[in-house]
Formats: C-alpha cells, sequence, structure tokens
C-alpha cells in the first residue's frame, strides 16, 4: 500500500518532468542552444521577465501589506476580505482575461475612454504585465498570512513598547520574523508570473515576436510541430519550479530551526 | 492578542503611553482594499456588467447553446473524475508522509508542490507528449485500446496533476496533529485497523479532506494550461468551458464570452461558498 501509494505519486511527479528534459535534449545539446538563443525566444524571455518584473514586487509590497492588515488587526469583513484577495488561486485564469479585456479592451468599462486620451492596454506588453500582476497578487499573501497569524501581535506590542514606530517595528521584528514565508512566497510568485499561461494568451494578441511570453511561445512552437523547440523553453520555466521546491524547502527547513 | 495597557501598567509608566493597537491599520488596509478593488474586484464586475447587458434570452441562448452543454458535460464530469483521484491519492500520499519514514521522503514532501510551481502550459506539453500512442506511457495503452492524449482521459490526467496538492496540503497538518490515544484506545477495545480508521480518523480529517476535495474540484474546472495541451479541443467531445469562452474571445464575440465566463465564475462561487458553510458546520459538530 505506501509502496504502491508511493510509487504511483513519485510517477505522476516525475515522469512530466523527465518527458521535458528528454525531449528538449532529443535533437542535442547543439540544437537545444539554437532554439533557446532564436531571437524569438530571447524576445518571450524578456518580456515574461517584465511582467514578472512587476508582477513581484507589487505582489510583494501587497502581500505583506495585506498579511499585516488581516493577519494583526480584527475588523468587520475580514474573512469575505481574505476570500475576495484568494479569488484570484480558484478562479480560472481565462475568466480574468476575459474580464481584463471588458475593463481595458475597447468594448470595456475604461477602453474607450483610455483610447481617446491615447492609452491602449489591450493585446499589447502593458496588458500582459498588468494581467500576469493581477493573478499573481495571492501568492505571497497567501504564504505570509498563515505565519503572520500564528505569531499573534505580542512581539509588536512589545517593539512599539519599547518606543519603536510603527515602520520600524515592522521592518525589525515583522519582517524578520516572516522572513523564511516570505521568501517562498516571492519565489512562488516569480515561478506563477513566468509560467502565467491562460490570462496572457487572452490578452495578448499574440503577436509573434511582439507580444509573445515564454508559455505563449511554447504553444506556437507546439503548434508549429516544432516539438524540440516547445520542450527546449519550457526546460527554463522547469528548472525554476525545481529552483522554486528547493528554496521552498530550504525556507521551512530555516523556519523549523528559527522556532 | 489583547493590548497590554491595564491602568495600573500605564500609571507606572507614564514616559511611555501604552499603545492601544498596532499602528498601520489604515495604510495596510487602505491599500490591501484598493489594490484588491482594482485587480480583482473591478475586472470582474466588469465582466459580470457586461453579462448583465445582455437580455435574458440572449443570454439563455448563449449558455444553452449546445456546443456551451457539451463543454460543461465534459468539464464537470473530467474536474469530478480528476477530483476522485486526487482524493485518494491525497489521503494516500498524506498519510504515507506522516505515518512512515522512509528514505526520500522529506524529497517526496517537497516534490509534492511541483504542480504548483510548474507552469500548467509546461505540464500540459509534457504529459501529452508522455500520453500520446508513441509516447512511453501511451505506448503501454495503446494495445489496450486506451486513448489518453487528444481524448477524455487525457483531460482528467491534466487535471490531476494541476491539482494534485491540494487534498495532500489540507490533510496532512491534521493527520499529523492527530492525538496517538484515541486510535491506540480504539484498538485496545478491539477494533481492527479499517474499522480505527473509518470511526476514528476518518471523522477528524473529513473537514480538511473536503476543503481540500473542493479546491481541487474549483481548480480543475477552471484549469486552462495544462487541459488545451492534451485534450485535442474537438467541439461537443474533448472541449472544455474555459476553452470555449477563449475561442468566443478569439472570434470577437463578447457578448458570448461574457455570458460563458459569468457560467464559470458562479460555478466557482457557489461551489467555493457552499463548501466553506459545510466545513464550518462539520468542524462545530466535530469540537462543539
Amino acid at each position: 500500500m505506501v509502496i504502491v501509494g508511493a510509487g504511483a505519486t513519485c510517477l505522476l511527479l516525475l515522469l512530466p518532468l523527465l518527458a521535458v528534459f528528454a525531449q528538449a535534449l532529443r535533437e542535442g545539446w547543439g540544437a537545444y542552444f539554437a532554439h533557446l538563443s532564436a531571437p524569438e525566444s530571447r524576445h518571450a524571455v524578456g518580456l515574461t521577465l517584465l511582467a514578472a518584473g512587476v508582477a513581484v514586487p507589487v505582489g510583494t509590497v501587497f502581500g505583506l501589506a495585506a498579511a499585516w492588515a488581516v493577519g494583526k488587526f480584527e475588523f468587520p469583513g475580514r474573512r469575505l476580505l481574505t476570500s475576495v484577495i484568494e479569488l484570484p488561486l480558484s478562479i480560472s485564469p481565462i475568466i480574468f482575461g476575459v474580464a481584463y479585456l471588458f475593463v481595458f479592451g475597447m468594448q470595456g468599462l475604461l477602453g474607450p475612454w483610455l483610447d481617446e486620451h491615447g492609452v491602449a492596454l489591450a493585446f499589447n506588453a502593458a496588458s500582459i504585465v498588468i494581467v500576469t500582476t493581477m493573478v499573481t497578487l495571492p501568492y505571497v499573501f497567501r504564504e505570509v498570512l498563515p505565519l503572520a497569524l500564528a505569531q499573534g501581535t505580542a512581539d509588536e506590542y512589545a517593539a512599539i513598547t519599547l518606543g519603536a514606530g510603527g515602520w520600524r517595528t515592522f521592518l525589525r521584528v515583522t519582517l524578520p520574523n516572516l522572513r523564511w514565508a516570505l521568501l517562498y512566497g516571492i519565489t512562488l510568485c516569480f515561478a506563477r508570473s513566468l509560467g502565467e499561461f491562460g490570462s496572457v494568451a487572452v490578452v495578448s494578441g499574440a503577436v509573434r515576436g511582439e507580444t509573445n511570453t515564454i508559455t505563449l511561445h511554447i504553444e506556437l512552437l507546439s503548434n508549429d510541430r516544432v516539438a524540440t523547440g516547445a520542450f527546449a523553453v519550457a526546460s527554463i520555466l522547469t528548472s525554476i519550479a525545481l529552483a522554486t521546491l528547493v528554496v521552498k524547502t530550504w525556507a521551512e527547513g530555516r523556519e523549523a530551526k528559527r522556532t | 492578542m489583547r493590548s497590554p495597557d491595564g491602568p495600573a501598567v500605564r500609571s507606572c509608566v507614564n514616559l511611555f503611553p501604552m499603545p492601544r493597537v498596532l499602528p498601520g491599520l489604515g495604510l495596510t488596509l487602505g491599500t490591501t482594499v484598493l489594490t484588491a478593488t482594482l485587480g480583482i474586484v473591478l475586472p470582474l464586475g466588469a465582466l459580470v456588467l457586461k453579462a448583465a447587458g445582455l437580455s435574458w434570452a440572449e443570454y439563455w441562448s448563449y449558455v444553452s447553446d449546445p456546443r456551451a452543454l457539451s463543454t460543461y458535460r465534459v468539464t464537470l464530469l473530467a474536474a469530478g473524475c480528476a477530483t476522485m483521484f486526487n482524493i485518494l491519492l491525497g489521503l494516500l500520499a498524506a498519510w504515507i508522509l506522516v505515518r512512515y519514514e522512509f528514505p526520500g521522503r522529506r524529497l517526496l514532501d517537497s516534490a509534492i508542490d511541483l504542480p504548483f510551481a510548474l507552469p500548467t502550459a509546461v505540464a500540459g506539453i509534457a504529459l501529452a507528449a508522455l500520453t500520446v500512442p508513441t509516447g512511453p506511457v501511451g505506448a503501454l495503452f495503446a494495445p489496450l485500446g486506451v486513448k489518453i492524449a487528444y481524448a477524455f482521459p487525457g483531460i482528467i490526467l491534466a487535471m490531476t496533476f494541476t491539482s494534485l496538492p491540494f487534498v495532500v496540503r489540507t490533510v496532512q497538518p491534521v493527520l499529523a496533529d492527530l492525538e496517538p490515544s484515541a486510535e491506540e484506545a480504539a484498538s485496545t477495545l478491539g477494533a481492527g485497523p479499517w474499522l480505527v480508521f473509518r470511526r476514528v480518523i476518518f471523522p477528524e480529517i473529513l473537514p480538511a479532506l473536503l476543503s481540500g476535495a473542493a479546491l481541487s474540484f474549483v481548480r480543475s474546472l477552471g484549469e486552462f494550461g495544462a487541459v488545451v495541451f492534451i485534450a485535442g479541443n474537438l467541439p461537443f467531445q474533448t472541449e472544455i468551458t474555459a476553452l470555449l469562452t477563449y475561442v468566443r474571445m478569439d472570434e470577437f464575440d463578447y457578448p458570448g464570452a461574457a455570458a460563458l465566463a459569468t457560467v464559470i465564475l458562479a460555478f466557482a462561487l457557489i461551489f467555493l461558498v457552499g463548501m466553506n458553510l459545510l466545513q464550518t458546520r462539520l468542524l462545530r459538530r466535530l469540537h462543539g
């Protein structure tokens, strides 16, 4: 029973990983690097990093602010707020892509007004950056909140009683207390923002070489039957996912040691 | 945690007046509510508004169109099957991780989160490569006449993979916190291991299991990236609702996309709220 269970779980988790690297290297290292250094791949990596570069800081600041408000205070609507923040975790990214266009697209609430003022936020790089930020908003929050709740407010009260201001208390007491959960939250947010697909597919317009992210590039290559190319690009994301798990394991070990 | 501002303390330490509450609620709550409103509530509201602009008859014709109906069937059925698999595999994995010590346990524990970290599109192409008839796993099933990739089982596989961690991660901490005394008492009284599991352990983990299963089901309903690469996406056969919404959007059929999107949204919300209520009741019954 134990062996069967562990075996089945391992196979389900490991085989896709092996498949990615096996397929990526099927034509050898030369072809692998040729696929990765193609201008379209490089463009896709650049745009994806731009999106992650906005999504991760926004998600981090938001996550910490929300964890402070929800984790350290009692107020009416606290559970509702938590549920709303976590919606992007359970609602289809397609819904968020569609909803985004109903705000910023030409058919949307603000789209025509923005267009009059010369701002275009649909089917371009900006839309990819914004929608990625939207759907990865909850990740830091979700990792940090349980710890913030468990730690309570005793340390913060002690700091403030000793004369520290609000910012100082946050920077010197709360942040160090949360650091390992925060590190994993940031890593996960980064990995998810690199790998976002559904919402980005809706808002990108998929203009080759213009609004292509890594995942959209994988889709293009796989539709073009360039399997090794698709897997070569996918191997970057897979390596980052593996690194994320290493960070998580390490951070949890440090957290366990700290307490 | 209450603020430690008893009157006795306050009169002793006049130099440092005790804070009644921590600072920063206004700033952080303001930031949170503003961001959540702009990033989550406003878009979803705009979506509902768009769908509300349709007349009832129009709305109904979009959501009850035969092609749409078949996508609901495919999505619900596949998500249901995937959730059943996840309950079984997830319980087993949580049980193994909590109750057994074996080489590689830490590694397996970390690997459980892989589907959260791995982009769904990558999971989709990898699972498809494995399960096409010429792939290493597909070749085992092809002689039996079972098609996985580009067929219905592929959708179940993709949904199972992407939502695997939910049940494990909700059940695992509850299982780890269980007092062994109740189990020991039950087995001393002559209960076999199966009876102990069913009557002692299962009621304790049921709320967590349900919430994990609900998360896994809702996540499967909304899964897009992994499914589109493995499903084959044939209308009336292997097309999921999220994909049809995407197709409508691509055809510039915005009202149609809005109508379908509200169906997915409503399903997810009703299910999340319902499960939350059920879980609260179960916990209340369990712990008084």
